[in-house]
């Protein structure tokens, strides 16, 4: 009974803040809806008892990624008169993916209905039993699959470098901190103790 | 505390309900009144240490300062600027408030004084700790007022830093317990050197990693002398200037709620929680809440004495710090530390 009733709390916030992403006038309203929806995802991740996916879920996702959101959308200074003039320009290329989103809907779920094929041989059994679910991801990732789970780290460590390199440009006429000069700087080559005599005054 | 309230007869579901309630009560109260003392405690320390008096006149010696405080802050008019988004700028000190308080559901407080024992106990509080710059995200763009912003900005880039080293920090702990679940993880440090001290901080391989996350715990509560986000000298109060009375005294209890929670994490996850610091018989007859609350308190106490001594950073030093240091070295640890738990546990290799 309450299962039921907190899948659907979740189920209906998570819908209706999607919709609110989307509707929202204002693109930091649209985040926080988004930010929102996440944590109802979680939610729905903690009822089918995936406690681990539900916490990266907000680690990774509220944590991070949509702090980054947040942080460029609130820089920007956008025009919403000019946003809505653009709107009828792009109307068709909308309804285009549009479509192409639904049919793969109705071919997923057909094929889906339409039994499954076998791709492997042996079917592949998921977890040991009595796993808990850290302990049921560690094995498959970091035991089972550690080869391609490397592979796929490698490739996402060279995206990145890549970015890194393409985006690091020299510029003339910086002055960057030299943060060993200022460690080493002592009081004795900054200050001089001056004793002067009365009326004299000191000579800088 | 189910079976209690199912001995008065409830049915077990109305049991855990109202033995949940409690519970939380149980927690939240005694934490908001450790709160309003320990911020007269900081105020105590840092004037002891600049020879000064510090709060001496409300109630004796001055310990009712905080509820005067409160009850003056409580007093006032609530004044929203009128060019603020009215719902978000008062969100914003609910979701400080209620994230600060959140994070304590999991923290053990003895051996069995834990509301929820979850086995992701360690993952639920990076979750719960990473929400923590909403509040003051919200709070700053809300405003709409450069000084917020500028500190909003400075937040989250700090927040974000440094959360990349507390969560390699906490990686090291979970290997060496071998578990997420933060009783399991005290329990893991009972006899941990030769059977004499319940500490892993002790311990030469993590004592490298309980120093970075001690400063990178004060770094993430926005802590002196990280407080660039409420730089007053730059930024007024930051993202706090615009508040006034209730709101802003929510921003100010769910800070210190969460400088608490980070020291109680420094306990729990280098120091032994609730374990007396040496493994030794008699030292068990004192209940393990107070040996956990003396060393949230000797923890809470360098928090304040660091604020007293040392100077605040500058921005660039502050990024400096979390990237190019403990970034690199928690990293490095990581393997270190998972070296030395294969061969621990599966013997050396060659």
């Amino acid at each position: 009974m309450i299962q039921v009733f907190t899948f659907y709390l979740f189920a209906v916030l998570l819908i209706a803040s999607g919709a609110f992403t989307i509707f929202s006038r204002n693109p930091v309203h649209s985040v926080l809806w988004l930010i929102l929806a996440f944590f109802n995802a979680a939610g729905l991740m903690v009822l089918v008892g995936a406690e681990f996916i539900a916490m990266l879920l907000v680690i990774v996702y509220v944590g991070a990624v949509a702090v980054l959101f947040l942080f460029v959308v609130m820089m920007l200074d956008i025009d919403f008169a000019e946003l809505r003039a653009g709107f009828m320009k792009n109307v068709p290329l909308g309804i285009l993916l549009a479509i192409v989103f639904v049919m793969e809907l109705i071919f997923g779920i057909g094929a889906y209905q339409a039994g499954k094929i076998e791709l492997a041989d042996t079917p592949v059994n998921p977890a040991r039993e009595g796993a808990t679910n850290i302990e049921a991801v560690g094995e498959l990732l970091y035991t089972k699959y550690i080869f391609l789970f490397e592979t796929a780290g490698i490739i996402l460590l060279v995206a990145m470098v890549g970015a890194i390199v393409l985006t690091n440009r020299k510029r003339a006429g910086v002055r960057p901190q030299n943060v060993s000069e200022q460690v080493a700087r002592r009081p004795e080559d900054a200050t001089r103790n001056m004793q002067p005599e009365v009326g004299k005054g000191v000579e800088l | 505390m189910t079976e209690f309230f199912q001995s008065l007869g409830m049915t077990y579901e109305w049991a855990w309900f109202v033995a949940t309630i409690s519970g939380i009560l149980i927690i939240v109260l005694p934490l908001l009144l450790s709160v309003a003392m320990i911020v007269y405690a900081d105020r105590k320390i840092w004037a002891a240490i600049n020879l000064r008096r510090g709060p001496n006149v409300v109630g004796p010696f001055g310990l009712l300062q905080s509820f005067a405080d409160g009850l003056k802050v409580f007093l006032q008019e609530t004044i929203i600027p009128s060019a603020a988004n009215k719902g978000l700028f008062l969100i914003a000190p609910i979701i400080t408030f209620t994230v600060a308080l959140a994070a304590w559901a999991v923290i053990p407080f003895s051996e069995t004084a834990v509301l929820s024992n979850i086995n992701v106990g360690l993952l639920y509080i990076l979750a719960i700790s990473s929400l923590g710059v909403y509040g003051v995200v919200i709070s700053g763009w809300a405003s709409n007022s450069k000084y917020p912003f500028f500190s909003s900005m400075r937040a989250a880039a700090q927040m974000i830093s440094y959360e990349v080293s507390i969560g390699f920090t906490l990686i090291t702990v979970v290997l060496m317990a071998g578990t997420f679940n933060l009783s399991d993880i005290i329990m893991a440090q009972k006899g941990h050197i030769g059977g004499i001290v319940n500490a892993y901080g002790l311990n030469p391989l993590l004592f490298p990693m309980a120093v970075v996350f001690l400063i990178s715990a004060m770094a993430e509560t926005a802590r002196h002398p990280f407080d660039l986000t409420e730089a007053e000298s730059e930024l007024v109060a930051g993202y706090q200037t615009e508040y006034s009375s209730m709101s802003f005294a929510l921003f100010w209890l769910g800070e210190y709620a969460n400088i608490l929670l980070m020291c109680a994490l420094n306990a729990i996850l280098f120091w032994g929680g609730w374990l007396p610091p040496i493994d030794w018989a008699p030292l068990y007859a004192v209940p393990g809440i107070i040996w956990l609350l003396l060393k949230i308190f000797v923890f809470f106490f360098i928090f304040s004495w660091v604020m007293a001594t040392v100077p605040r950073y500058r921005y660039d030093q502050l990024m400096r710090l979390g990237w190019k240091i403990f970034l690199p070295l928690s990293l490095a640890w990581v393997v270190i530390v998972s070296g030395y738990v294969m061969i621990r546990d599966n013997g050396w290799p060659l």
